[in-house]
């Protein structure tokens, strides 16, 4: 079946134009080709108009968009010219997506089975209900899940997030479609869990021979899944070519500093941020769009856009100075200096839980004075709460806590002021963690006025300082949270948390919410405080990655108890626990 | 478009580049139902407070034969005492606004008092509170109403505690809930790891993040007020001087003549439905604006 289908398979996309309903382009002339049996990475940060893209491709757009021109070809068939029943045959037999979050995408209160079932149903697949039911164990068998009727007539809610994932990929290739759109599907799973689902993905499209898009702000995972990547940048494609020539040797500045953005599990390159930040659709530059922040940047480049042209052997790029850019810096394996300080934290047997849930089970770690240590875990390891506990949040705890030789009181409450100001916390999440309703100048002097009882013009003063050790104008003070970017909002958030001059400064996944230059960016000014002003960092995240970027020592947290605990050379190099070995082995790498 | 994180994150970052968004009064004004409801309100409003300045005849002067609609020097006959219909009317109106703003200002904040206290407190005083609340909310606001001033006397002061503590429970129920959603942001944590009170919290941090639904509760239970107070002085348990006039009693006072003398009935019934109306409709439009925050996104 597959063979006879793959001749005509593959996605042709010309010059594709998405506008909002005033006219702003959010896609502006996009050309992709896919060939049948391969897979299509497309990265982009946020606001690259890549999702629009993706929901393009199955021939429609979210509220207040439209599509304004080009075509979509599949199959012979044009998707942008179909009318709105004549795509409802197309989408989910011929044309299928693959959503971010599995959890809201399946039904709930529906068999996994005959959520498969639906689909063929819904496009009459094959001859008859025999040959539906023999498909959706088929589906199932693609995916590597069992095809028991004990499995498939579960509901979503007992699965894993990877099994529920899976069950969309099924979903999405049981109608053996043309065209399989996967819009950041792996975002929410483990690095385990995901390189299983990436196995699949790429398995699967092979064997059906069909067109995959793989839609992923995050090139490390694209590169592992894509044969060909297209880098889109402010919505038009920048650069286009074989995964490995694109990475190798990109020939677009963006993409170059893209690739330099992204940590790198080997720790050769050194990882280095994009100024500046991307353009909304509305405030895109005339002539190149990477223009303003881009290094060799010449006058021509303002004034009239690039055509995407071939560089080399199947490698588009959309900038003239193509033959000028430089692979990402490659530096001298990093020396860490060993630590010999004295602990500043130490936990000793601390236990923590939530009513009944022990979370964390008798867990000791020590925190030497001016290092950054990483608390390396996946979700539901408990790292957010140990991290937590820390900070005077969660309280529901037994142990011992030490800090600067003290004993440290669990609640806040309980903490004198000195203690206070020493221990700050950054939150995950810049869109909650500064109150939409005060200035930027109000959330970061309060702890100032609260724990230091500074006020007026002072406060003022040092709140301009700070603003501007972050690399925000002072001028900022004035602007509410809304106003400001992802990565903004989390240089405020920095700056709140330094201005009580801490000493201990826990960091609970601060780069999770943000796109990965902006993320390097972040990550070099936490750097550059730990240098300056001998901060002791405890660095809580999942990715392994960027671990060895930021941490001098790691601590790997699984199930609430700590399997290793070692310098960061030494995890990298000689992994004792399996879990370590497992996630060094899983995790995608730029090259490989 | 957004990347790692969920809907509402994927949202704000499409809203950066708008600069702040506009407050929710402006955003409710942009609303077509809120102006045109506001325009209606203002307009009784205006009646009940410039009335009693510009009646042709005194409230409780005799000008005619009762249930006369065309009497001499009047505009829509006298009432069923022979009093001037149209200054009556105009007189009116000041007392039930007066009331059921006071109503529903007493009710709103004891109401938002109790949601602060309850929503931001993880113990046994939510508990209590909360579950107080259900026993009050067990009984409808007018049979509350009615309870109260059959036991005390009907006065101005004893309508007003009782509408308000008619409303006081349901205001607590829903602000309850928009309180505890603020609760779990993160910077209400960060103010927690300053080692901040709960009161200052509660201020700065919770009570400026409900406003949205808080604008929405004080316009419905205004809406409500109004035909309550209204309610009570048809069943003239307003507690006024006997001879004063009210927009409720004048409709309960008439309501026999009305085949003969419909104006006494008509002028209080159509400003008590105008203001009902238009308060609707200002609460409604301030719900949409809040409830659409999120719909102005895309592009």
């Amino acid at each position: 079946m597959s063979e006879a289908r793959s001749e005509q398979r593959g996605l042709r996309v010309r010059g594709l134009r998405v506008s909002t309903s005033a006219g702003v382009p959010v896609v502006d002339g996009v050309d992709l080709s896919v060939p049948g049996g391969t897979v299509l990475g497309l990265v982009g940060e946020s606001g690259s108009g890549k999702t629009t893209v993706g929901t393009a491709l199955l021939g429609g757009t979210r509220r207040g968009l439209e599509i304004v021109g080009g075509s979509v070809l599949l199959e012979g068939t044009d998707l942008v010219t179909l009318s709105e029943t004549e795509l409802r045959g197309w989408r989910g037999s011929r044309v299928t997506y693959v959503p971010q979050d599995p959890t809201t995408a399946l039904d709930p209160a529906m068999r996994v089975g005959n959520q498969v079932r639906e689909v063929l149903d819904c496009h009459d697949y094959g001859s008859g209900p025999h040959d539906r039911a023999r498909r959706v164990s088929e589906a199932f068998e693609e995916v590597g899940l069992p095809t028991d009727d004990a499995f498939t007539r579960r509901y979503p809610h007992q699965l894993s997030g990877g099994q529920q994932q899976r069950v969309c990929i099924a979903v999405a290739f049981a109608t053996w479609p043309a065209l399989v759109v996967l819009d950041e599907p792996t975002t929410g799973l483990d690095v385990t869990t995901q390189a299983l689902v990436l196995d699949t993905v790429r398995r699967l499209t092979r064997q059906h021979g069909c067109a995959a898009l793989y839609i992923s702000h995050d090139l490390a995972v694209v590169s592992a899944i894509s044969d060909e990547v297209a880098v889109l940048y402010a919505g038009s494609v920048v650069e286009q070519a074989a995964t490995d020539e694109l990475v190798r040797r990109p020939r677009h500045p963006y993409t170059s500093r893209l690739v330099a953005a992204v940590p790198d599990l080997s720790g050769d390159r050194e990882l280095k941020g994009i100024p500046g930040g991307a353009p909304s659709p509305s405030t895109r530059p005339s002539g190149c769009r990477f223009a303003p922040r881009c290094e060799l940047v010449v006058p021509e480049c303002t004034t009239e856009l690039p055509e995407l042209r071939l560089v080399a052997d199947g490698h588009h790029a959309r900038c003239i100075r193509s033959a000028d850019v430089t692979p990402a810096h490659v530096r001298e394996r990093r020396r860490i200096d060993e630590i010999d300080s004295a602990p500043l934290l130490s936990i000793h047997g601390l236990t923590a839980r939530y009513g009944r849930t022990p979370v964390l089970h008798g867990l000791s770690l020590d925190v030497p004075r001016g290092t950054c240590v990483a608390l390396l875990g996946e979700s539901g390891s408990g790292k957010t709460t140990l991290a937590r506990t820390i900070a005077g949040l969660h309280t529901d705890a037994e142990g011992e806590l030490h800090f600067g030789g003290n004993r440290l009181p669990f609640g806040a409450h309980q903490r004198d002021r000195e203690t206070r100001a020493s221990i700050a916390y950054i939150f995950q999440n810049p869109y909650s963690s500064l109150n939409p309703r005060r200035t930027v100048g109000d959330s970061i002097g309060r702890p100032l006025r609260v724990l230091r009882g500074v006020r007026g013009a002072e406060l003022e003063r040092r709140v301009g300082d700070m603003l501007e050790r972050v690399y925000l104008s002072a001028a900022y003070a004035q602007r509410y949270p809304d106003q400001l970017s992802g990565g903004e909002r989390q240089r405020v958030a920095v700056a709140r948390a330094l201005i009580s001059e801490p000493t201990l400064l826990v960091c609970d996944e601060i780069t999770s919410a943000l796109d990965v230059s902006v993320q390097a960016n972040l990550v070099g000014l936490i750097e550059k405080f730990r240098q300056d002003l001998g901060l002791t960092l405890l660095f809580v995240t999942h990715d392994i990655a960027l671990v060895r970027n930021v941490a001098q020592q790691v601590a790997v947290l699984q199930e609430g108890a700590i399997v290793e605990d070692a310098s960061t050379e030494q995890l990298f190099h000689h992994p004792s626990h399996d879990y370590t070995k497992e996630l060094l082995k899983t995790t995608p790498r730029l090259v490989s | 478009m957004s990347v790692a994180e969920p809907g509402p994150i994927g949202n704000a970052i499409e809203r950066v580049s708008g600069g702040q968004a506009p407050g929710l009064l402006r955003r409710s004004l942009a609303v077509g139902r809120t102006r045109a409801g506001l325009m209606i309100t203002v307009l009784v409003v205006a009646v009940a407070v410039v009335g009693p300045f510009v009646a042709p005849a005194s409230e409780t002067g005799f000008v005619g034969a009762p249930y006369t609609p065309d009497a001499a020097g009047t505009v829509f006959g006298t009432d069923y005492l022979g009093r001037d219909v149209w200054s009556r009317f105009l007189y009116g109106g000041v007392s039930v606004l007066a009331l059921s703003g006071l109503c529903t200002v007493i009710g709103v904040g004891v109401g938002l008092l109790v949601a602060l206290l309850a929503g931001y407190s993880r113990t046994w005083v939510d508990e209590l509170l909360m579950r107080t609340t259900d026993v009050l909310l067990a009984f409808p606001a007018i049979v509350l109403a009615l309870l109260f001033l059959a036991v005390f006397e009907p006065q101005p002061a004893t309508v007003v505690a009782t509408v308000a503590a008619g409303h006081a429970p349901r205001v607590a129920r829903v602000m309850r809930a928009a309180v505890l959603d603020v609760a779990g942001r993160d910077y209400v944590r960060a103010a927690e790891s300053m080692g901040l009170r709960r009161w200052p919290i509660r201020l700065g941090d919770l009570l400026p993040n409900v406003t949205g639904p808080l604008m929405v509760e004080t316009g419905l239970r205004l809406t409500y007020s109004v035909a309550l107070v209204a309610g009570l002085g048809f069943l003239g348990l307003s507690g006024l001087e006997a001879d004063q006039a009210d927009w409720g009693l004048m409709i309960n006072e008439n309501r026999l003549g009305f085949t003969v003398q419909p104006w006494a009935v008509l002028l209080p019934v159509i400003a008590i439905g105008l203001l009902t109306v238009g308060t609707n409709l200002v609460a409604d439009g301030i719900a949409r604006a809040a409830a659409g925050t999120d719909r102005e996104v895309g592009g």
